[in-house]
């Protein structure tokens, strides 16, 4: 699935929802299923700043692809990030730079993108997108 | 025994027109009082007349409209010294709010009295505000900054204190009233172990000044500091009261226009307390509405809303506290206006976006005092905190909230 494909398919398990609780139980079963990261990654240098609660993240590059992995703290938290990656992970680096996230509007979770609730979610994306950046540089320079 | 019903808090709550709405469908629940805290009508009121009227600039012109806004300006800073009862009104300085005039303090009092080697003392449950400041000004002068720990009951420890008073002390910073737990700190204690070592105390009344009758000459503090929006005034005014001979001795903290005497190229004289320290135009109108939402509060009597908040509040930790896995901060220590509290080992942050879809604001995370969390080894708490308009029916809310979040997060 192209990344706009993995974003229309959120969209739409999220239109399934008209009540606030349900789509928030939701994003907690998603919490709760997110891969679990490495040990060894839960530490400052894979930690993102500006988060409410911890979000560690950390990317290599599989056949082209950029994998993510990540972890929280927080349940809500770890959902919108399962939610991140389900989008993001193994996709090329451009196509993750170019992403359009209008999506995370559409599903109504607007709020966790405001600067004072968290402004996690936006530091997120900004850090999945620069992961991409450096997979895309290294993948340009020649090989020695 | 016949008691007359002083307190109506359902005719309070009219006064106060924010109150009154619906958030995320739910009528609102206000419990984030300890950030800032609504206005009443009187206050909105007197800052639309106050535009719509004698708005003009202060001390400076001999035009009528100035004159009137002057004398409306320095009512207001009478009215605050009568308050906390200052022996004088140039004791009373006029700052953008708690923060501002503890940085005053620290920048000011420290150039003067700060040396290499010297002390200054603050507690592990202050606020960010009573921390960052001091470490500035002890970093730029090589003196040391202090800190009192805390008793198992997240108390500050007055016998570890009254052993780290020495020659070499130079202040004693401390908060009032913690914002992150509610403790109420045994300031007059702490004022008094100070002044038999011949150090001054600052108070950060940022919270102290909302829950507790204060008076600075019983106190007997030098410095006690706060900011109008947390007392159901304005935001962008707060005061800072200092006895007058360290302020006397203290150089201006910043300069202008306003604070000087005469001004010439080679040589600036500056002008008497209190307007050395207040540089530039001040917040004429907010200081005038923080005039207005303190003659309400008197009209109601601090002595009724400390009754009714302590009753409030002993009701809303009983009734937190009859919730399974309901764990309270600081539970036991003398309290004020703060609930802090933790659901199972559900994070906080959780718990708050739940409990803000319910229609109930309250705080989530460290609440400005990342050193009194990271001491009890948590990630942060939730903090429902109280004002005199809050209701009972309110903190059954709150208990029927917290009772969906453990529902999801079981
Ligand atoms: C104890 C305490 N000190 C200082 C402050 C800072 O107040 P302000 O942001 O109004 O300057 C606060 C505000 O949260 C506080 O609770």
């Amino acid at each position: 699935m192209t990344v706009n494909e993995s974003a229309q398919k959120i969209v739409e398990e999220f239109g399934m929802f008209d009540d606030w609780m349900d789509k928030y139980n939701y994003l907690i079963d998603m919490g709760k299923s997110l891969p679990l990261i490495d040990e060894k990654f839960k530490n400052e240098k894979y930690l993102i700043s500006g988060c409410q609660s911890r979000v560690w993240l950390s990317a290599e590059m599989e056949d082209g692809e950029v994998v993510f992995k990540a972890d929280s703290d927080a349940v809500i938290t770890k959902g919108i990030v399962n939610l991140l990656i389900r989008v993001f992970s193994h996709q090329p680096p451009e196509d993750i730079i170019d992403a359009d996230i209008s999506f995370i509007d559409k599903i109504g979770l607007k709020e966790h993108l405001s600067p004072t609730r968290s402004n996690g979610l936006m530091s997120m994306i900004k850090q999945m997108k620069l992961y991409a950046v450096v997979f895309k540089t290294k993948m340009k320079e020649p090989s020695a | 025994m016949y008691q007359q019903v002083a307190f109506d808090v359902s005719k309070i709550r009219k006064d106060f027109p924010a109150l009154h709405q619906e958030v995320n469908g739910k009528s609102l629940v206000y419990l984030d009082n300890a950030a800032t805290s609504q206005k009443p009508q009187a206050v909105i009121d007197s800052i639309l007349k106050y535009y719509t009227t004698i708005n003009s600039n202060v001390h400076r012109g001999v035009h009528s409209l100035s004159r009137q806004a002057t004398e409306a300006f320095e009512e207001a800073r009478k009215h605050f010294q009568r308050f906390i009862n200052a022996e004088h009104a140039r004791e009373v300085i006029i700052t953008k709010g708690a923060t501002d005039s503890i940085n005053l303090v620290a920048h000011s009092f420290g150039s003067a009295y700060l040396k290499e080697g010297s002390e200054v003392i603050i507690s592990a449950l202050e606020h960010h505000a009573n921390i960052v400041p001091w470490q500035v000004i002890c970093e730029q002068k090589g003196a040391r900054l202090r800190v009192i720990p805390l008793t198992e009951n997240s108390e500050i420890d007055l016998e570890v204190f009254a052993s780290m008073l020495n020659e070499k002390t130079a202040i004693v910073a401390i908060g009032h009233i913690s914002n992150a737990l509610g403790v109420i700190n045994p300031v007059k204690e702490i004022i008094r172990l100070s002044h038999n070592n011949n150090v001054p105390v600052m108070i950060d009344g940022a919270q102290g000044i909302v829950h507790e009758n204060v008076d600075v000459q019983d106190l007997d503090c030098d410095f006690y500091c706060f900011s109008s929006h947390k007392f159901y005034g304005p935001m962008g005014v707060g005061i800072l009261y200092g006895k007058e001979k360290f302020l006397e001795k203290m150089p201006p903290y910043q300069t202008g226009g306003e604070m000087i005497e005469s001004v010439t190229f080679d040589k600036t004289t500056y002008n008497e307390l209190p307007f050395k320290f207040e540089t530039g135009t001040p917040n004429v109108a907010d200081v005038i509405g923080f005039d207005a939402a303190i003659s309400y509060i008197e009209n109601i009597g601090m002595e009724e809303i400390m009754a009714y908040e302590n009753e409030l509040l002993a009701h809303g930790i009983s009734t937190l506290k009859n919730i399974d896995g309901v764990r309270i901060l600081a539970d036991g220590a003398p309290k004020a206006g703060v609930i802090s509290f933790l659901i199972d080992d559900i994070h906080p942050f959780d718990a708050g976006t739940i409990i803000d879809k319910l229609g109930i604001a309250v705080r989530t995370g460290h609440h400005c005092a990342q050193p009194v969390m990271d001491l009890l080894k948590i990630p942060g708490s939730v903090r429902a905190s109280l004002a005199f308009y809050n209701t009972t029916e309110e903190i059954d809310r709150l208990h029927e909230a917290i009772k969906i979040v453990k529902q999801m997060f079981g």
